[in-house]
């Protein structure tokens, strides 16, 4: 596996604080079922978006190994 | 109800074994004449291979099961002489409609490929389908080949001697004993041999409970399957609406864990959901209704000395994908002929480890996808919910997400990658029609490539030369020749763009090796290693 094919871990986004608040404004006004469905499209959106298995499957470790205990 | 569930296929009748002053020794005696009991028995019968069924009933199965059948149990069915029987009884139907509350989400369409002589589904009753079974049964029996069913025979107690197994049977006039070489043992889901050998039988239980109504009907709905997520008539739950052969439809709704069973079963009952789905006021007749759960689960080994077991005895999955007789078929088609082989002395024993090694892998494939269905359809918490449903959102707009919804992924062939059995590879041809796939069906020369394959060994010689006719281990080995040029849409399932092709084929028309040019000495090495010889 060609190693620049792999999650990119380092800081990507152009504009962080701009797209954190785009974030929580597409969140405003929803309840709590509404937000997790939100996040729901999202995750499959994104995942569609990337396509490749590898990076799905190092993203979704990299996500689980986050959490709090 | 129709009366097809009351009248005795095959009656109680005295047997000399039940008068013989010792046990009397068959090669094969099969366990249960459900499909695939049946299958198994005209398989070997057609092989003239001895073989005794002992069921403890006498009729079809009871009630609705199977109505979804696939094409290549189909063509296992047509092997087994019943093929045309089914197809022209059945509905053929390929499109598949997937609607959220009252929107379409999503069409599948399963676009058979043309050039094949099966079809890619049909549905019919599985009553009908054990009816044709029995009469080939029949069939054969009146040509003199060596089959025979004993009805309301009753396995009770089972030895498993190493070298032979010794049953005893309850008849109507009592018990008496018998034995069998080898004991195929296709005694459904309970599977009472099974539980007498004390054998595993691991995997999940599924709790949400689904109500089938089988609705006699004159209704102008197509010929289409159309399952429904959170429909307004079943809400918070799924429902399944099918067309059977004879104005009957297979309605199927998910009614959830805790359930009062006696409750949901009473005729006003089912009569208000079906009147709030089809509309107020439906004219229909109910020809069966039932509440069943299901399990997805298999045994370790298919085979325990001399028993071997084939279907719902041997492996469980829901019935989403319609995986469950259809994958017991090829259970059968993979056995017989191992078995025949194995009592002509020509194959050593141990070729039936590889039934258990291929069949157990095809059963881990339909779990596996029929685990995945249950889960997409009835959701086991509130995050698997909450992404199901947002697939289901997605779906309406967005071509992405509709791969991702899962009604039943349906029953597809089995290809035995990696099997013990399979030879050498040309990766330059096909991979549809690798080593351990089933022969992809053609038109060949006016007729179709699947009637000339099968019950032997054969060397498919497609634009390449080789042997007039071939012997290996004491095996006659038939060989095809097929001209590429006159026959386009063969040569593009076998050659690709390759010039020529040597296949060689086992008898339950599965690719065992295939080479671009003819070669004796890795031909015979390849079908040794079929037989399990290397
Ligand atoms: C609601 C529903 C829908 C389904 N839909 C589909 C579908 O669309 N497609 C599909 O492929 N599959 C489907 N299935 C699964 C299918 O019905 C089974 O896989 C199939 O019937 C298994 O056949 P079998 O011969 O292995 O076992 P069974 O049909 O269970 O036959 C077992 C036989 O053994 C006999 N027997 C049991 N104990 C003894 C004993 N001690 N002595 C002698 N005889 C004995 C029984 O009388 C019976 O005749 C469905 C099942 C259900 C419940």
């Amino acid at each position: 596996m060609n190693r620049t094919t792999g999650l990119n871990t380092q800081p990507n986004l152009a504009d962080p604080d701009g797209f954190y608040a785009a974030l929580m404004a597409a969140h405003e006004g929803l309840t709590k079922a509404q937000s997790d469905a939100l996040n729901a499209r999202l995750v499959l959106i994104l995942a569609n978006h990337i396509g490749d298995e590898e990076v799905l499957k190092q993203a979704l470790a990299a996500a689980r190994k986050s959490a709090r205990a | 109800m129709s009366k097809i569930f009351e009248t005795p296929l095959y009656p109680y009748q005295r047997s000399p074994d039940q008068d013989a002053p010792r046990y009397v020794r068959h090669p094969v005696i099969v366990v249960g004449a459900g499909p695939i009991g049946l299958a198994a028995a005209i398989d070997l019968a057609q092989q003239d291979v001895p073989v005794v069924v002992l069921d403890d009933n006498d009729k079809v199965s009871f009630g609705s099961r199977a109505i979804c059948f696939a094409k290549r149990p189909l063509e296992i069915l047509d092997r087994l002489g019943c093929g045309d029987a089914m197809v022209e009884k059945g509905v053929t139907w390929h499109t598949g409609k997937v609607f959220t509350d009252t929107r379409e989400t999503y069409r599948f369409d399963l676009l058979p490929e043309g050039g094949h002589k099966m079809p890619a589904f049909i549905n019919l009753q599985q009553y009908h389908l054990e009816e044709f079974l029995v009469r080939r049964v029949r069939e054969l029996e009146s040509r003199g080949r060596p089959i025979e069913i004993r009805g309301r025979n009753r396995v009770s107690a089972i030895s498993n001697n190493g070298n032979f197994v010794r049953l005893e049977v309850d008849t109507p006039e009592g018990p008496y004993n018998v034995e069998a070489d080898w004991l195929i043992a296709c005694d459904g889901a309970g599977s009472p041999i099974r539980q007498m050998l004390g054998l595993d039988f691991v995997g999940k239980v599924f709790e949400d409970n689904f109500l089938i109504a089988d609705v006699i009907m004159r209704a102008d709905f197509p010929s289409e399957r159309w399952f429904w997520f959170d429909p307004p008539f079943n809400r918070g739950q799924s429902a399944l609406l099918h067309k059977q052969p004879d104005n009957v439809w297979r309605i199927d709704f998910q009614l959830g864990r805790d359930i009062d069973r006696e409750e949901e079963l009473k005729p006003e009952n089912i009569d208000r959901r079906l009147r709030a789905m089809l509309g107020e006021d439906v004219e229909y007749e109910l020809e069966w209704s039932s509440i069943y759960t299901f399990q997805c689960r298999r045994m370790e080994k298919f085979r325990h000395g001399r028993v071997l077991f084939a279907g719902d005895a041997a492996h469980q999955v829901s019935p989403f994908g319609a995986r469950g007789a259809n994958s017991g078929f090829q259970d059968t088609d993979n056995l017989c002929w191992k078995l025949k082989l194995v009592l002509d002395g020509t194959a050593p024993e141990t070729l039936l480890d590889s039934y258990s090694d291929e069949r157990t892998y095809g059963a881990d494939e339909n779990i596996l996808n029929s685990t995945r269905s249950t889960e997409f359809i009835t959701p086991k918490s509130e995050i698997s919910r909450i992404f199901r449903d947002a697939v289901l959102d997605l779906a309406v707009e967005h071509d992405f997400a509709r791969p991702l919804v899962n009604s039943g992924r349906l029953s597809v062939p089995c290809t035995y990658d990696g099997s013990v059995l399979n030879g050498p590879d040309d990766p330059a041809l096909p991979r549809r029609t690798r080593p351990g796939a089933p022969a992809v069906d053609a038109p060949l020369d006016g007729g179709w490539l699947l009637d000339r394959l099968g019950d032997r060994f054969q060397l498919l010689l497609i634009g390449a030369d080789g042997p007039e006719r071939l012997n290996e281990s004491g095996l006659e080995i038939e060989v095809l020749r097929v001209n590429p040029e006159k026959n386009p849409e063969l040569r593009a399932r076998y050659l690709g763009d390759a010039l020529a092709a040597v296949y060689l084929l086992r008898p339950d028309q599965h690719v065992a090796a295939r080479w671009s040019a003819w070669d004796e000495a890795a031909t015979r090495a390849a079908i040794r290693r079929a037989l399990g010889m290397e």
